[in-house]
């Protein structure tokens, strides 16, 4: 028999060919291990939250911890304005703080420190800017408010959609920088028409999957929102949010209530998903719109 | 001068723009006070957290870091038995993340046949966009009543192995304990391990991968003769920032580690988490008893920046030599 290149790169039959094959085995083995928790957690929502969710529980009011059925609503329109308005205060802001690091800042030594400053501080526990909103502002006003729960979120995301934004930008090309300052643009031109724009796929997918990340979080909110048992579209005044009605339900005996925790989970699951699958859309939409990169 | 070029390049980018327009100006003011909103974040988190937090600090002293005793009638607030269990849940979580992280990510980047690896990717990802809560809620109420009974059966394997008798001992409340929580927390913290080591590994040169299956190695061997040397400092760093998420992980922990402050080391029983014990006691606390516990977020602040800090600027440093070479 004549030996073949894959005789000579993929030994048979001796210990090293076994060895490789254990060691190949355990890798795939790695993946199938972390598949069951996340098809077991998946199956679990979906068949308990099933049984309550809908449009009635997506809408009327929440009922007393011991009763059945009822709904979330208060907690989905708190969920959905204080994750929007966190949004609305913390991705602008995060996508200057971008334009800085890539555009103005680059190289210089406090560039590098804010650099490394947002990583860090996208690893802070969420449960600190949650006492930091709590002694900042609820101390202060004392008032709970769904304004605290996303001013809370708010600095959460920033860091995170500082870093996603630079990381974006520092893809656009040097050419087409140094193309639109030959032009005669200004600065500032050449990044909001163009650095800008060729970036925006990446930014907007960076943003929205910070923003799924945001709807999920618990304990920012947990000291600073107050609770509500009806829809509170406002930012003042306290509400309640979808996470934070499922940790309250969670331990509680009544199965009213534990039915309205899953059922709760997979709204929130639902929504997260949806916000991923949206940033994942948006940016192959775009990029192929726009042709190459 | 031959680097007269790209040094030019660079002026052209970073200098200030002397001659612009107000509206230039003010666009770079924006820019950069935005860029250094993280700075103020960050100096605001620690001067109003310590602010609040200064009557217990004051009050109890060293006590506050070295005292295991958690007495609120008695006002008596020692934050060591909630870093133990921080520590003890963080260990078990990353002695189940860590390996398997690395195993998912040498199969997508060494073995999974190229249609694999994208759906492989989503699946992980997917792992890390379902919330805290929800795998709190699911441990609680799925997870902990399965493995109450089995924890006595592990129990009885280790019967008459010293050490190992008293890990792998302890008497859970309805299945919550150290090790639930350590379990739940490794699932958590699997997806990030598996992201920061998957980019690490992927830097490696492919002509060092070839130059060891050219010698005849094994794909095995190339990992272990390729793979692992160059990827050390990054897997170290990968596991520092595993580490810090695991330690900050409040949510899930609050609903399956049990709440008891008692030190043990066996990890059966159940216990508390320093995040975990703001999120249970935060809602009826009042005066110092209330001071302790944002005290106890300041604490995990300072240890999760550090940890995190660390591995950032390793990071940095091992991308700067690899940029060298």
């Amino acid at each position: 028999m004549s030996m073949s290149v894959d005789d000579l790169t993929r030994p048979r039959g001796n210990a090293r060919s076994i060895r490789d094959a254990a060691a190949t085995t355990l890798m795939a083995a790695s993946v199938v291990a972390v598949m069951i928790p996340l098809v077991m957690v998946l199956v679990y929502v979906i068949r308990q939250g099933s049984a309550l969710f809908g449009w009635h529980f997506l809408t009327s009011d929440i009922p007393t911890t011991r009763s059945r059925g009822g709904g979330m609503g208060p907690a989905v329109a708190g969920t959905l304005l204080i994750t929007g308005f966190a949004s609305l205060l913390a991705i602008p802001l995060g996508v200057m703080g971008g334009i800085y690091l890539n555009e103005y800042g680059r190289n210089s030594r406090p560039a590098r420190i804010l650099r490394v400053l947002s990583d860090v501080m996208t690893g802070v526990p969420s449960i600190v800017m949650g006492l930091f909103i709590y002694t900042f502002l609820v101390l202060r006003t004392q008032a709970l408010s769904g304004f605290a729960g996303a001013l809370a979120l708010a600095a959460l995301m920033l860091p995170v959609v500082i870093r996603a934004t630079e990381e974006m930008l520092r893809l656009v090309p040097d050419d087409l920088r140094l193309g639109s300052l030959a032009l005669g643009s200004r600065r500032s031109t050449t990044i909001m028409r163009v650095v800008l724009p060729a970036a925006l796929p990446g930014i907007i997918s960076g943003a929205l999957l910070a923003l799924a990340r945001a709807a999920g979080e618990t304990a920012p909110l947990l000291f600073v929102i107050g609770i509500t048992t009806t829809t509170n579209w406002s930012l003042s005044g306290t509400n309640t949010a979808l996470s934070v009605q499922i940790f309250r339900n969670a331990t509680q005996p009544f199965e009213g209530a534990q039915q309205r925790a899953w059922a709760a989970a997979l709204t929130l699951i639902l929504i997260a998903f949806a916000f991923t699958i949206i940033a994942r859309l948006v940016s192959a939409a775009l990029t192929r719109r726009s042709g190459a990169t | 001068m031959t680097d007269s070029m790209p040094h030019q390049v660079d002026i052209l980018l970073v200098d200030p723009d002397r001659h612009g327009v107000a509206s230039d100006r003010a666009f770079r003011y924006i820019s950069t006070a935005a860029g250094f909103s993280v700075l103020a974040l960050l100096a605001l988190v620690l001067i109003s957290t310590t602010g609040a937090a200064w009557p217990a600090f004051s009050g109890q002293g060293l006590g506050f870091l070295t005292s295991t005793t958690w007495d609120v009638p008695n006002n008596e607030f020692g934050a060591l038995a909630f870093a133990y269990g921080t520590l003890v849940v963080s260990l078990i979580a990353l002695v189940l993340a860590v390996p398997v992280s690395i195993g998912i990510s040498l199969y997508i980047t060494e073995v999974a046949p190229h249609r694999l690896r994208k759906p492989v990717i989503y699946s992980i990802d997917l792992l890390a966009t379902i919330p805290s809560v929800v795998y709190g809620l699911w441990g609680v109420r799925v997870f902990a009543p399965w493995i109450d009974t089995r924890y006595e059966t592990v129990a009885g394997w280790f019967d008459s192995i010293p050490v190992l008798n008293t890990l792998f001992n302890g008497r859970p409340v309805s299945g919550v304990s150290f090790m639930t929580a350590g379990i739940i927390v490794g699932i958590m913290i699997t997806p990030i391990i598996t992201s920061l080591t998957r980019e690490v590994f992927a830097t490696v040169p492919s002509s060092l991968r070839e130059g060891a299956y050219a010698l005849g190695a094994t794909r095995w061997e190339m990992i272990r003769g390729a793979v692992f040397p160059h990827s050390r400092g990054g897997i170290t760093a990968a596991v520092m920032i595993g580490l810090g998420r695991a330690m900050g992980e409040t949510i899930a922990v609050a609903l399956v580690i049990g709440s008891s402050s008692v030190v043990t080391a066996r990890l059966f029983n159940p216990g508390d988490a320093m995040a975990s014990i703001i999120a249970n006691q935060f809602g009826e606390s009042t005066g110092e008893y209330r001071a302790a516990l944002i005290g106890l977020g300041v604490v995990l602040f300072f240890i999760t920046f550090l940890i995190n800090g660390l591995a950032r600027v390793w990071i940095n440093n091992g991308r700067r030599k690899a940029g060298v070479t």
